[in-house]
């Protein structure tokens, strides 16, 4: 098995093609600016189910797509709602 | 060579009772580590090691075993050389033969970048107990005449770092010693049971929830390896940790003895020789966060020609398996060990693609913090909390999946 992305604008390719994208999501219940830069630059929400990511198509058309996979599986979701 | 500690380590499980001093989640060698070093150094014997799966069926039975201390920053050098004189000493005190084999490693590199990086180690791991000295491309022909030193033309080795202490062990022996060792003295471990939340009280985490109910603890110890997030999340605690899968593949029988482990960090890439002689790989993670642990045929096909390019008899070998562990990679590459500003709920985390040799040291140093309350001097660096205060061990050079 191999992972494959689905670029829309070059069609399905390798994950050797890309660099992975992570969107930090800063919890709102931390208030503390402090504490907030402190979270977005080294805490991970480190998804246990569906992530919304981005990849960057590095070896293709060297376009960001942003994307949702299931973390448990590898596989690729539709955004929910 | 027995390759089957099971049949001669009898072990019977608990049933869990309704409460402890010490929950420890997660019976992988950190988790029994601990166990193991309350009971013996502590006295502390009130203690439940839960297991979701089997003991050493995480990471720890899935890691390729390469022991070493050529960290580069002063706090990993001294942690892992620690860690690497307790493995020894742990067959003698255990009374269990954990086929403690050191070979030495060789490390090459392939680039300006990286004989810069190796020359700076050196001087780091010299400084401060652990012994790697520089080797010239013929010195390295010396060492390990099967390396190719223009690596396929591509790659010339410019130089390589030998360090001497470099060795490897049984993964299973070591988490079935650990285990018997801690059981004979009364902790009692349940594998098959997950921790599902984990109860809290006035701000405290006070015990855990498993499918057969609730069991009370003084502290409670994740130790879940590349679960550590899932855990940290009950007790609302916000870790610097992505689960990436770190693959590895063992090849079949290479007819002769194959001595120095072979790693390179240019070509992203090390090998070692079991015991049965077969020839273990393994190379980076895979780049996306994930839970998965599927192998995946990209790995097998570029693992296998970089293996190829710096040792080309392996092109005579065959594939035997190929597997995947989930390891909990922190953004400084060093290890998170401790408090974690929830009263009663300790980590140890942030062991990626490394943690195995850590298991003396880290059960030692965590067992003193649950025993005493005062954290150790070797641990005290890898706070959690050293994130927000500009503390970070930033050592990515050094952890090279191994
Ligand atoms: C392919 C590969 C190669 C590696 N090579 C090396 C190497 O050469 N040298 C080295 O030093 N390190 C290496 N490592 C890293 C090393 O394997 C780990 O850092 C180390 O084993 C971590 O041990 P642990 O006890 O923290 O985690 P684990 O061994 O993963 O144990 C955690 C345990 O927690 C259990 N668990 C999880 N969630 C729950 C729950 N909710 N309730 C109850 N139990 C739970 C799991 O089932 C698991 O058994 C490698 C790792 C991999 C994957
Ligand atoms: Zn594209």
């Amino acid at each position: 098995m191999s992972l494959r992305i689905r670029c829309p604008h070059c069609g399905p390719r390798s994950v050797e093609e890309w660099v992975h994208g992570e969107i930090p999501v800063v919890p709102d219940a931390i208030a503390d600016p402090d504490a907030r830069d402190v979270d977005r630059g080294y805490m991970h929400t480190n998804e246990h189910g569906v992530v919304r990511e981005a990849w960057f198509h590095l070896s293709g058309c060297r376009r960001w797509v942003t994307l949702w996979r299931d973390s448990r599986t590898d596989e690729w979701v539709e955004p929910p709602g | 060579m027995n390759e089957h500690p099971e049949a001669e380590i009898t072990l019977r499980w608990n049933e869990p009772e309704v409460s402890y001093d010490v929950v420890i989640v997660g019976g992988g060698g950190h988790g029994l580590s601990i166990a193991y070093h309350l009971a013996t150094r502590h006295d502390i014997t009130n203690v439940l090691v839960l297991e979701s799966g089997y003991i050493g069926g995480g990471n720890t039975g899935r890691n390729t075993t390469v022991i070493r201390a050529n960290y580069g920053i002063p706090e990993a050098v001294r942690f892992y050389q620690h860690s690497l004189e307790r493995y020894r000493a742990l067959e003698d005190e255990t009374g269990r033969a954990m086929m403690h084999d050191r070979k030495g490693l060789l490390w090459m590199a392939h680039s300006e970048a990286g004989v810069r990086q190796e020359r700076a180690r050196s001087a780091v791991n010299q400084a401060f107990g652990a012994e790697t000295v520089y080797l010239e491309p013929d010195e390295i022909a010396e060492v390990c005449p099967e390396v190719d030193l223009t690596c396929g033309g591509g790659f010339p080795t410019v130089l390589g770092a030998s360090f001497h202490q470099g060795a490897t062990a049984r993964h299973d022996r070591v988490v079935w010693a650990l285990a018997e060792g801690a059981m004979r003295r009364g902790v009692h471990v349940a594998p098959g049971t997950a921790v599902i939340g984990l109860v809290h009280d006035a701000g405290r985490v006070v015990g855990v929830e498993t499918a057969g109910g609730r069991i009370a603890a003084g502290t409670v110890v994740s130790a879940v390896g590349g679960n550590a997030t899932v855990l940290a999340d009950m007790a609302g605690v916000r870790l610097p940790i992505r689960t990436h899968p770190l693959q590895a593949f063992v090849t079949n029988r290479h007819q002769r003895r194959f001595d120095p482990i072979v790693a390179s960090g240019d070509l992203g890439f090390y090998v070692s020789q079991t015991a049965r002689g077969q020839m273990l790989l393994g190379a980076e993670i895979d780049r996306q966060p994930s839970y998965s642990r599927r192998s995946t045929h990209d790995l097998l096909a570029s693992l296998s020609h970089r293996a190829i390019t710096v040792l080309p008899f392996m092109r005579e070998l065959r594939v035997l398996r190929q597997w995947t562990g989930s390891c909990d990679m922190s953004p400084d590459y060093s290890p998170v060990m401790g408090d974690t500003g929830v009263d009663g709920f300790l980590v140890t985390t942030g062991w990626g693609t490394w943690g195995f040799k850590a298991i003396p040291a880290g059960g030692e140093v965590m067992a003193e913090r649950i025993a005493t309350g005062v954290v150790p001097e070797l641990m005290a660096p890898f706070a959690l909390d050293r994130f927000g205060r500009d503390r970070t061990l930033a050592d990515r050079g050094s952890s090279g999946t191994h």
